[in-house]
């Protein structure tokens, strides 16, 4: 199988690395080769995070060349337009339907608008989630990053049980079942 | 079983499995996760230790009484345990001993960009470096063996690609290391006495190993094209075959020594050889001493921050790296900030509205020296703080703070103290005690009551032992209230000889202090008048909505820096408290 390349970002503290730790073991699981990595600065909150995950017979490199991304999972707006040219030419972008605005800098211009038409001009296929909304309906905004995973999982070819026993394996008890309702939303909602 | 690891947990797994009994280290990134790791199998002993060096001696002993060893660090933690790591190869280890370096090349959490190879080289060690999670799992086996074999320190280099890329690694038992009797040979382990006696040994022992390079299964080649040949090593070997998966490439797995004989035979085959490495050029300087002149390398592949898939093509095969599209929308930046709650907030905002001169630190508080606040004037490294500051007020700067957090005051700062108090010099010193290693991931100290295992221990007792080196004025106060930690500070200040100023409050990210129930604050937006005095703290809770600062509830702390700041008594604590969990 070729390789799958799938890139997650977000804002330090949405569980990007978390997002891309279960696709990561879902698709061992799906019996593939994978790696993950993500990058992240010194700042614990509030930084801009983002993860690659590649996934087939064999990966080498731990990270995805720019331009060739088949998978964008963005869980913030900006993140969306700050890494979207890794994505390749017909490649899809999720994204969250949400906004962080960044800290005050010496950048005093207004948080973008219209980041979704601009991805759409570049060709990309968009695909709009209000995972955030989702997940505070569900009790936990911090579920949104479940939500975007679950609207990845209707793009990719991993059965529904790899699924399921990959949420069981990795997240906490108390936590599980909230986080497989957020995974099932964002399947619906990605179809 | 077949697991989904980090390179880090795959290094702590390989160790345990190899049947290490000792480990020790000090936080730092990208190594932390390695000791972290170690620490949760119950039949390995491993500890935070002071600083780097002291572990570094903690496991030569620990190695020369027989049981492996492993001590892990960052690359500037190796500068710290740069004395025993030079001096301890004359000796040579009895057990296994590895020593676990990790670079950091990109500087994602670094103050340099070091290529700790040249340490292998000058110490004569043998340095192994895998390039992924499964292969340092299988290279770190290996390295307590060759440790043992060859009755050296062995260095274990990664990189922050290689400790924090997860991929699938296969995992086996735990094998039997039993002791080895140390045997007391004072002209083997005394060696000052005994180093020109030991000298030829180590040079006899660095030729061995250069022979023992040319049969090392770990350096390997892959045949491919006759037309292009590839030297490369670790995650760099993984950007070559994504890109130029047909290529022929010799793989190096040790780094030093390098087997001389067979990369001559290798180059030999083509006209001109791709030498692929991150950072310096350091294996294309070792082949240009054995006389390999028909490299490509370091004109090709840059010396300056972390090599990727794309800028290896764009090496080997001309090709351009795409660009992002900053050029055509906003793409806002985030930089790194303090958390909402934080400590250090509260010391910055008085340094800053004291303007003194301020001599800074390794930790969350660097950020200090950034705006908002841009109070902190000079970083270097671990524990520099306190002897900048004393070496400032030397050259004739008479208020001068020197800022440093509890974990790296434990680390390096206190023999600088001591100095300060020994020659007099009237520094003020401000202790930020947020009870952790905050930046690394909240590692326990000596100051936490923990260990790394989790198991009392004893505090250290700050306002003691300060005082006990001759520190007259120690001030303790609550970086919460501005005021009275201002107040605190100017009486540092005026003091005539060395003060101390303890910022005590916990780290607002630890589990107990998160799971505190706050209450947060608001802006009452009718009563603001958008001066915009409040987001001088920089928090990131406090965002600028349309004209008007805005709380982000869930993520106030309640610290209250910005209603501190609010002059017209704007910003308020809302009534209800809210869920700790939420």
């Amino acid at each position: 199988m070729p390789i799958t390349n799938v890139l997650v970002a977000g804002v330090g503290g949405q569980g990007v690395v978390l997002a891309s730790e279960l696709l990561a073991l879902a698709a061992i699981g799906a019996g593939h080769d994978a790696k993950q990595g993500e990058f992240h600065g010194v700042a614990q909150r509030g930084g801009s995070v983002f993860s690659h995950v590649r996934f087939g017979d064999r990966v080498f490199s731990p990270t995805t060349r720019r331009g060739e991304v088949d998978f964008l999972l963005a869980l913030e707006k900006l993140e969306a337009l700050r890494y979207a040219h890794f994505v390749r030419e017909d490649g899809m972008i999720l994204v969250n339907d949400h906004e962080v605005e960044p800290i005050r800098t010496a950048d005093t211009r207004p948080y973008p608008k219209g980041a979704v038409a601009f991805l759409k001009s570049k060709g990309f296929a968009v695909r709009t989630i209000k995972a955030t909304e989702i997940a505070v309906e569900l009790g936990n905004h911090r579920a949104a990053n479940t939500v975007m995973l679950g609207a990845l999982a209707e793009q990719l070819d991993i059965p529904d049980e790899i699924w399921d026993k990959t949420l069981e394996g990795r997240i906490p008890e108390g936590l599980l079942e909230l986080n497989r309702k957020a995974f099932a939303m964002g399947r619906e909602r990605g179809r | 079983m077949k697991q989904l690891m980090s390179g880090n947990e795959a290094i702590a797994r390989g160790a345990w499995e190899a049947g290490v009994l000792f480990a020790a280290g000090y936080p730092g990134t990208p190594s932390t996760e390695v000791l972290e790791a170690l620490s949760t199998y119950h039949d390995v002993d491993a500890q935070w230790s002071t600083n780097e060096k002291v572990a570094f001696d903690e496991c030569i002993g620990a190695a020369l009484g027989g049981a492996r060893s492993m001590v892990t660090m960052k690359h500037v933690g190796l500068n710290v345990a740069a004395d025993p790591f030079m001096v301890f190869p004359y000796g040579g280890t009895n057990a296994g001993f590895v020593a676990l370096v990790a670079d950091d090349p990109g500087m994602y959490s670094s103050q340099n960009e070091q290529d700790s190879r040249y340490f292998a080289k000058i110490a004569k060690v043998p340095l192994l470096e895998p390039s992924d999670a499964r292969e340092a799992h299988e290279f770190v086996k290996f390295a307590f063996e060759l440790s043992e074999r060859f009755e050296t320190p062995v260095m274990f280099r990664t990189t922050t690609r290689l400790a924090h890329t997860r991929s699938v690694v296969e995992s086996a038992e735990r094998m039997d290391a039993p002791r080895r009797p140390f045997s007391r040979k004072i002209s083997q382990y005394a060696i000052p006495v005994y180093a020109r006696f030991r000298r030829p040994e180590l040079e006899d022992k660095l030729n061995r190993l250069r022979e023992f390079a040319e049969e090392y299964p770990g350096n390997v080649v892959e045949e491919g094209s006759r037309d292009i040949g590839i030297v490369t090593h670790g995650i760099p070997y993984q950007y070559v075959k994504e890109v130029a998966p047909g290529a022929s490439v010799f793989k190096l797995g040790m780094i030093y020594p390098l087997p001389k004989r067979r990369l001559e035979q290798f180059c030999a085959r083509f006209e001109m050889v791709f030498v692929v490495e991150e950072s310096e050029g350091f294996i294309e300087q070792e082949m240009a001493s054995f006389g390999i002149l028909n490299v490509i390398g370091k004109e090709r592949f840059t010396n300056i921050g972390e090599l990727s898939a794309d800028l290896v093509a764009q090496g080997l095969n001309s090709t351009s790296v795409p660009s992002d599209f900053a050029a055509q929308t906003t793409i806002l930046p985030r930089p790194p900030v303090l958390c909402p709650g934080c400590s250090h907030r509260g010391v910055l905002g008085a340094l800053k509205e004291l303007g003194v001169l301020v001599t800074g630190d390794i930790g969350c508080y660097t950020l200090g020296c950034l705006p908002p606040y841009e109070a902190m004037h000079t970083t270097f490294c671990m524990g520099a703080s306190i002897g900048n500051a004393t070496g400032f007020n030397k050259a004739g700067e008479e208020r001068v703070v020197g800022l440093i957090g509890d974990s790296t005051f434990l680390h390096s700062g206190l023999p600088s103290l001591l100095s300060a108090v020994y020659n007099q010099v009237p520094t003020t010193t401000i202790l930020l005690d947020n009870g952790t290693t905050g930046m690394t991931g909240h590692q326990q100290h000596p100051g936490t009551g923990s260990t790394l295992k989790e198991r009392p221990a004893p505090r250290v007792n700050y306002e003691n032992l300060i005082q006990s080196l001759g520190v007259e004025h120690v001030a303790v106060v609550d970086p919460w209230d501005p005021e009275a930690t201002a107040a605190a500070i100017k009486s540092g200040l005026d003091h005539p000889g060395p003060a101390v100023i303890i910022a005590r409050r916990s780290c607002r990210l630890l589990p107990e202090e998160k799971a505190k129930d706050k209450v947060p604050y608001q802006v009452e937006e009718l009563n603001c008048i958008q001066c915009e005095d409040c987001m001088a703290t920089g928090c990131p809770a406090l965002v600028w909505e349309g004209d008007t600062p805005h709380i982000r509830e869930w993520e106030c702390a309640g610290c209250a820096m910005c209603a501190y700041l609010c002059p017209v008594d704007a910003i308020c604590q809302v009534e209800v408290s809210v869920d700790a969990n939420h």
